[in-house]
């Protein structure tokens, strides 16, 4: 599935992108995420607990950031295996512009994500998976913009 | 009439095995419980396609209660043959099919979603699961070849088969038809996808195994369709233990539709890791693995085109299918889309040419065999709705196309230009009599009633044909199949005058322990209620071929009648001694051996108790006892045929489609008992239905499977059908004792056609791919309204 999704932000473009490539502000954007741990520049591991419908399951994944064009875009890459649940892959492109917002120089994020699933989630979730990757988007931006303008 | 009545046959007897069912006293596999047995679980891939770098069993071997965790490597140790495929398929080319190597479990490469990599034994279900879930996979994931259509250019899957191609097989003359098309008038032609569909047998697959180191016997308990069948390709080919110390029993069996016929790698390996751990090892499916792993049916490709003159006259039939095979050849999956399918492009018409191309294709998907029907159901669709197209092309009416092209009385035995030689038939009386049940000739008149309340209305036609009793061993043998295609049936008179029956074929659902009771019974003029009827035991019948392809009454049945027979002639020597008479002075009828033109008489238990307690009895000519076997190997295959008709009514606001008039006329020959044969076409009727409006088996570009449950696979329940209208006409088959013909398969394979047909009646237009879904109803109903 795919998803597109865009939101001011009142914080200049340069700010956005140093919270972007924060381990520990995305951690906190990412709903049931227990640890992250940067293992690189650019790449992090993960551990998130999650449930699609009936299928409850803790991923250990990996983030990857490329296409690293600061303070503009960035492509995350996601995979997270759930054991005898199945896999779930996904892409993130983000996009970062200038944007007047509330008369102050602000951002406008935009980000298109796209999602796969494989494994039992697929077999018995994938009508859910829809449902579960759009919450977690907009739980994820959501709790971005309220650190964000805090 | 109560039970104990003397059967006749054609009655409705209750079913004997009933009783057990609604109390809750049938024993299936997963019943049985063996001291010291442990619980197996599969470690099944979530790729499609994937190499298998290394598999880490150290957490879960460590885990609690795990007696042992085991890969395909400790099989290849073994040295464990792989499942083979039982019917060789020889390419247009004359090269033989390409059979690359199917392994128990999975040992350096996974070919599609579910594939077993390990097998986790632990001392409870639990534990089995829990620990299965640590073992740790690595593999490095391949692009998926999904459909079936594009996979002869895809990625190649196995080193054996370029370009996925298994065989490409021909049947029929090429050159005639080409001409017979040449000379046409109107040629019709479609494209189409029949659907793929997923089993769903009541009681998911189930093995239970047991190994005596002492005999060095091994007891495999499991839900097949043929256990003598899966104990020979497991000795001969894989090679687990010898026939003569494998017993396999198949107890009550919850239903199989074919896809308990094959021989699958969890029953496989549940055998195998027994022998191993020196303990018994049980194994049930549950239902996402059923989804996952059971063979499938049907995910046919097929190109088709029908040549006809002005009249109507079909000239010639071209047909061009890619099958789909899955990741592996499954026990006998190479033969549903050539002789059981190619075979019958016949139909009911006396088509002059045809011609018929089949690719049979490996894609990631789970492997693909018999499912109700197997083939027929393919052919049948293709034909059925070929012939309703031309008719309605050339406004002809279908009823009136169909009977013009027909096979007449007259022309029986009749040679097909595919292979096969109809023995008998009457294709215009069902064809009448369904027309006046469904009434068709009032058609229009509800269909105007419909219209005016907004509804659209339409009616389809089927006059399907299927080849049953299978099947002749010679000519199977000739045509590629690995084993021959008999049936044994034994009946043992007890001392008492009481009948134990053994027979080869095998029930799991289709009420054999009634027909066949009912059957040896009637012969013997003794109650049904004298007569048990074994089945499902290597142990206790010598052999058996099992049941499948409609085959139980007309092979199983005639090997039954065979041995009754012996039972007969022996038992008017013992009688005609008693009597001091010739045998050839004793009848025997109702029960009594009767001398003629006499009043002397021993009845049935009198000659069985003197049988066994031969004190006066003819010691010097034969041998005391009263037991009787044969094996009975068919002429021929059988024909049974029939005419289905459906009549729809949709609502163009919602797509819904409500079958309200279903009518089945079938000729199945001669009946034993009809309320189990009505049975039998309610079931197959919703299964053909099924597949028509609702069932579809779907995975996604990657190889994922969407519809692994029941909230994306849509079974038919009873509120989607409607109370259905059937009926028999009876041509009795000519080459069995019986004149049976067997009534399994017919309602699935008949009734797609017949749905299909009215739903494009009532939108107005030429085809629409199976499930016809509401959605995709609605879409083609706006389509049609836009255009």
């Amino acid at each position: 599935m795919e998803l597109f999704e865009e939101l001011e932000i009142a914080l200049a473009r340069e700010e956005v992108w140093a919270m972007l490539v924060d381990a520990e502000i995305l951690s906190q954007c990412i709903t049931g995420c227990e640890t992250v741990e940067r293992i690189s520049e650019t790449e992090y591991t993960l551990l998130l607990g999650t449930s699609i419908g009936p299928v409850r399951a803790r991923f250990t994944g990996t983030i990857e950031l490329t296409d690293l064009n600061p303070p503009e875009s960035y492509t995350m890459l996601g995979s997270g295996k759930g054991g005898v649940v199945g896999f779930a892959k996904g892409s993130a492109k983000i996009r970062l512009q200038d944007r007047t917002v509330a008369g102050k120089t602000g951002t406008l994020l935009s980000c298109t994500l796209a999602v796969s699933v494989g494994g039992k989630l697929a077999q018995i979730g994938s009508r859910l998976v829809d449902v579960a990757a759009r919450k977690l988007t907009t739980d994820f931006l959501s709790r971005f913009v309220a650190l964000a303008e805090k | 009439m109560s039970e104990t009545e003397i059967s006749t046959i054609g009655r409705s007897v209750l079913r004997k095995e009933d009783h057990r069912f609604i109390t809750g006293n049938g024993r299936f596999t997963d019943d049985i419980n063996l001291p010291g047995q442990t619980y197996a679980v599969f470690v099944r891939s979530p790729l499609p396609h994937a190499e298998v770098r290394a598999v880490d069993t150290s957490e879960a071997e460590a885990a609690a209660g795990v007696v042992a965790v085991l890969t395909g490597a400790d099989l290849a140790q073994d040295e464990l043959g792989g499942l083979p495929c039982g019917w060789m398929i020889t390419s247009k080319d004359g090269s033989e099919m390409k059979q690359p190597l199917h392994p128990v479990m999975a040992v350096d490469k996974v070919n599609y979603l579910g594939e077993p990599v390990a097998i986790v034994i632990a001392e409870t279900l639990l534990e089995a699961r829990n620990a299965a879930e640590t073992v740790q996979v690595d593999y490095r994931e391949l692009d998926a070849v999904v459909g079936a259509d594009k996979a002869q250019s895809a990625l190649q899957i196995h080193a054996e088969a370029p370009a996925n191609t298994c065989y490409e097989w021909e049947l029929g003359e090429r050159e005639a038809t080409e001409a017979a098309f040449e000379q046409a008038s109107h040629i019709t032609s479609l494209d189409l996808h029949n659907n793929r569909l997923i089993p769903n047998a009541i009681e998911p697959r189930a093995a239970i195994a047991d190994y005596q180191p002492g005999t060095e016997e091994l007891t495999l308990y499991t839900t097949s369709q043929n256990p003598h069948l899966a104990r020979l390709i497991l000795a001969a080919f894989v090679q687990i233990a010898p026939e003569h110390k494998l017993r396999v029993v198949s107890p009550d069996v919850g239903g199989g539709f074919g896809s308990k016929i094959m021989v699958y790698s969890e029953e496989t390996a549940t055998a195998w890791a027994c022998m191993r751990i020196g303990r018994p090892v049980k194994w049930c499916a549950d239902r996402s693995e059923a989804f996952l792993a059971d063979a499938h049916g049907r995910d046919h490709f097929s190109h088709v085109e029908l040549a006809l003159d002005d009249e109507g006259t079909f000239l010639g039939l071209r047909v061009k299918t890619i099958a789909n095979m899955g990741a592996y050849l499954s026990s006998f999956a190479s033969s549903v889309p050539t002789y059981l399918y190619g075979t019958l492009l016949a139909g009911q018409y006396k088509t002059p040419a045809i011609y018929v191309e089949v690719d049979a294709v490996f894609t990631n998907t789970a492997p693909v065999d018999a499912y109700r029907g197997a083939g027929r159901p393919e052919a049948s669709f293709l034909i059925e709705r070929i012939t309703t197209m031309a008719a309605r092309e050339m406004d002809i009416d279908p009823a009136e196309l169909r009977r013009r092209n027909f096979i007449q009385p007259e022309d029986f035995p009749y040679q097909t230009p595919v292979a096969l030689e109809y023995d008998t038939g009457n294709y215009g009386v069902s064809l009448d009599k369904a027309l006046e049940m469904s009434g068709y000739a009032e058609f229009s008149a509800r269909q105007q009633q419909s219209v005016s309340s907004g509804k659209l209305r339409g009616i389809g036609i089927s006059c399907y044909i299927e080849a049953c009793g299978i099947a002749p061993s010679q000519v199977a043998g000739s045509l590629g199949a690995g084993v021959g295609l008999w049936e044994s049936g034994e009946i043992r008179v007890n001392p008492t005058g009481n009948v134990t029956v053994l027979t080869g074929s095998h029930s799991h659902g289709q009420g054999h322990e009634t027909t066949f009771a009912q059957l040896v019974a009637a012969r013997f003029g003794i109650p049904i209620d004298d007569v048990q009827v074994v089945h499902g035991d290597t142990a206790r019948l010598d052999f058996g071929m099992g049941t499948y392809g409609s085959r139980s009454i007309a092979v199983g049945g005639s090997a039954l009648s065979v041995a009754a027979d012996k039972i007969i002639t022996k038992g008017c020597k013992i009688a005609a001694h008693l009597m001091e008479t010739e045998a050839e002075n004793i009848d025997f009828d109702q029960g009594e051996f009767k001398v003629s033109s006499s009043n002397l008489s021993k009845t049935f238990q009198e000659v069985a108790f003197a049988a066994y307690v031969p004190h006066d009895y003819p010691l010097d000519e034969l041998e005391p006892g009263l037991t009787e076997k044969a094996f009975y190997d068919p002429a021929n295959f059988t024909y049974p045929a029939g005419c289905h008709i459906c009549e729809v009514e949709i609502d163009p606001d919602t797509g819904c489609v409500e079958i309200v008039n279903f009518t089945a006329v079938d000729d199945f020959g001669r009946i034993i008992n009809p309320m189990i044969v009505e049975g039998q076409v309610h079931g197959g009727l919703a299964q053909g239905i099924g597949q028509a409006l609702l069932e579809n088996c779907v995975y996604d570009d990657t190889g994922q499977l969407l519809t692994g449950s029941y909230m994306d696979y849509c079974m038919p329940r009873a509120d989607d059908l409607p109370s259905f209208n059937v009926d028999l006409t009876e041509t009795p088959c000519t080459h069995n004792p019986l004149g049976v013909k067997g009534c399994g398969e017919a309602g699935a394979i008949g009734s797609p056609p017949a749905v299909i047909n009215a739903i494009t009646h009532a939108i107005g237009i030429p085809h629409m791919d199976m499930p016809a879904t509401a959605e995709k109803v609605w879409r083609a109903i706006q389509e049609k309204r836009g255009a």
